[in-house]
């Protein structure tokens, strides 16, 4: 085990890749040269060169379809598109192509890439750079959508990303990129898509989290057990393939679940979560589910004004008090 | 009176009347197989947007023929043509047109979506433009991979005004990557003509991304096929990307659900009797390399062949329900 950085984490996941599978190469805005716009792809250009770590124009959508169509030529393309509100101008290629080819080809064509981006608030960098939009990516079928919050989740699951013959949509959370984790060494340590993991064991309420939000989860936890309350909380890790039987199992122990989200509620994941919670479990549950989520305004840049659209612990705490 | 076809200029490239009477079969079953999807489409037997390649056949057959057997092809919606002339097979082309289990992906993908990954052909695409970039990665692939292998990427002239054509145009020669941009210019973006969508010439969008970009006549298989032999050396011998602009005519609508209140009787008039078709025909007969029994031949080859593949496909089955989830996400492979 090695205590590093999420970002540091994801760099070295990129390598080791890279180094296991030559058919693997990277392209995307800023990641040579400059290393990234988050330092993630520091150093690779000078070991890998520029055949396998390619700085592209500034071209979500072209660049995205290159990385389709090498894919499908059998290749083993990541591109990087810097935050989440710029893939929008590539949501035609990944929604229409990426996500759909193997199906409307009955299983000719495969898209086996790794398209990476930033998501979530707290830089702060107002309206068009802040959202966690893993919901968006969520709805389609034929995507994985994985959004770690954690340094060695990052790791696995991004070597998992690697290994799979489908597009993964991998999402960052921008204010955990520098947040520390020990993280296995092992090169074929891989964590698996679909598969929740129990962060901390509790009786009495299930907190179900992804991405940034888990930490405000396991905060709020720590303030519940001042309460003699204890939460359980469930980190996702990905949103496609969705791993219910872990929430449901939770929540039928605890009979009480809050769905944290930095998205907006309207429309958002944990509408789904909620949904699939009453449906696989409603006579186990002895309150309504609770979502906590971002409000429902596009981000603001002044301080005050983004900490309140965002879910802080104290709403989680309150959310739960207000169930038991 | 017939178009004149042009006289082939290099004697490399010269078909011999054996090709060319490949082409002439070919750019009849086009015909024909249009024209029989297109009843068949009235019957109710194909259901959805069908696009008819009716006029536009020496596209297809001068520029897939001038093709190699490893390069792939990514193409728009009106697409039957273009698999047909690639030799997949006109059965589960019909088959799929029809939606059943034998249709090329088993009546997943319908008339704008037709993949035979065994022909390198990789799908038409029904979002204009969306496989423009596509293309440009499967160049790259096969650089990297050091491959003589290229893209054919044919699109319409309806697809300049959107992004990705400029990304990919842009892309495509920044990184050298061997693809053939093929731009069937059939006059019409659904009924807005091309000359009220765009402000420059097409060729000339190319050439500003720094690659060799002509204007040909795609009623005139010969040329195509000589244009598009060039396009595939330049692009073998590692010079990047090639444009070809083919000014071309759709003889039907838009799709079958166009009441063409946009052009003028007359004008598909003038274009029939330019026919490509007619061309060659005219071309083989004054060469003494096809007589009037001979084209007899072919349209009975051509009708059989037609007939069988609308046999094969009302044969063919409906998809069991149960396949409905099949194939959404793809499994590991043994590599």
């Amino acid at each position: 085990m090695t205590e590093l950085r999420m970002r540091d984490a994801l760099r070295e996941a990129l390598r080791e890749e890279m180094i296991r599978d030559s058919r693997i190469f990277l392209l995307g805005e800023d990641i040579g040269a400059y290393g990234g716009s988050y330092a993630v792809t520091k150093g690779l250009l000078e070991e890998f060169g520029e055949e396998r770590v390619k700085d592209t124009p500034i071209a979500e959508s072209g660049i995205v379809g290159v990385g389709i169509g090498a894919a499908m030529a059998g290749l083993r393309p990541m591109v990087e598109l810097m935050t989440i509100n710029f893939s929008f101008l590539a949501l035609e290629q990944i929604v229409n192509s990426a996500a759909k080819l193997h199906y409307m080809s009955n299983g000719q064509i495969r898209v086996p890439l790794v398209i990476r981006m930033a998501s979530g608030g707290g830089s702060p960098l107002a309206a068009t750079h802040s959202h966690s939009l893993e919901g968006l990516y969520a709805h389609f079928p034929g995507l994985n959508v994985v959004c770690p919050s954690n340094a060695a989740d990052a790791k696995g699951l991004l070597k998992r990303a690697f290994r799979d013959e489908n597009t993964t949509i991998f999402i960052e959370h921008t204010a955990i990129y520098g947040v520390k984790g020990e993280v296995p060494d092992d090169p074929d340590f891989v964590v698996e898509f679909g598969k929740a993991n129990i962060l901390r064991a509790g009786s009495d309420v299930t907190i179900v989290g992804y991405s940034g939000s888990v930490h405000q989860a396991l905060r709020a936890a720590t303030l519940l057990e001042q309460d003699g309350i204890e939460a359980e909380v469930i980190d996702l890790r990905t949103l496609r393939p969705l791993d219910m039987g872990t929430v449901i199992a939770s929540v039928k122990k605890t009979n009480r679940a809050v769905i944290v989200e930095d998205d907006w509620k309207f429309g958002g994941f944990g509408g789904e979560l909620s949904a699939q919670i009453m449906e696989q479990a409603f006579d186990w549950l002895d309150a309504p589910v609770a979502r906590v989520s971002g409000k429902d305004v596009p981000m603001p840049y002044n301080r005050n004004l983004e900490f309140a659209a965002l879910p802080s612990e104290e709403d989680v705490v309150e959310a739960v008090l207000a169930m038991m | 009176m017939t178009q004149q076809i042009s006289l082939p200029g290099s004697a490399m490239d010269d078909p011999g009347s054996e090709q060319l009477g490949l082409f002439l079969y070919q750019m009849q079953l086009l015909r024909r197989f249009e024209e029989k999807t297109g009843e068949m489409y009235t019957k109710g037997k194909i259901r959805g947007f069908l696009h008819l390649y009716t006029g536009q056949e020496a596209c297809a057959v001068g520029a897939l023929n001038a093709l190699r057997e490893q390069d792939q092809i990514v193409t728009h919606y009106r697409d039957h043509g273009h698999a047909l002339a690639r030799g997949v097979d006109a059965n589960r082309i019909m088959a799929e047109l029809f939606g059943r289990v034998d249709g090329l992906s088993g009546g997943r993908g319908g008339s704008m979506h037709l993949y035979d990954v065994s022909k390198g052909f990789l799908g038409g695409y029904a979002i204009v433009a969306a496989h423009l970039p596509l293309a440009v990665g499967l160049g790259l692939a096969a650089r990297m991979q050091k491959e003589d292998r290229l893209a054919l990427c044919i699109f319409g002239d309806g697809s300049v005004g959107e992004g990705e054509f400029h990304e990919a145009l842009n892309l495509a020669a920044l990184w050298d990557t061997p693809v053939i941009f093929f731009c069937e210019n059939n006059l019409y973006g659904m009924g807005v003509r091309f000359a009220e969508s765009l402000s420059t010439q097409i060729p000339k969008l190319a050439a500003a991304y720094n690659m060799p970009a002509v204007s040909i006549n795609g009623m005139d298989v010969l040329e195509v096929y000589r244009e598009t032999r060039k396009a595939v050396e330049h692009c073998s011998a590692g010079n990047g990307p090639y444009f070809i602009e083919a000014m071309t005519y759709r003889y039907r609508g838009h799709s079958m659900a166009d009441p063409e209140l946009y052009r003028l009787k007359d004008e598909i008039e003038q274009y029939r009797k330019r026919d490509a078709i007619e061309a060659l025909k005219q071309h083989m007969m004054e060469r003494g390399m096809l007589d009037q029994a001979g084209w007899e031949d072919v349209v009975r080859r051509v009708d059989k062949a037609v007939d069988d593949a609308v046999a094969f496909a009302d044969a063919s089955p409906e998809p069991g329900l149960d396949t409905l989830y099949g194939n959404l996400m793809a499994e590991p492979t043994d590599d």
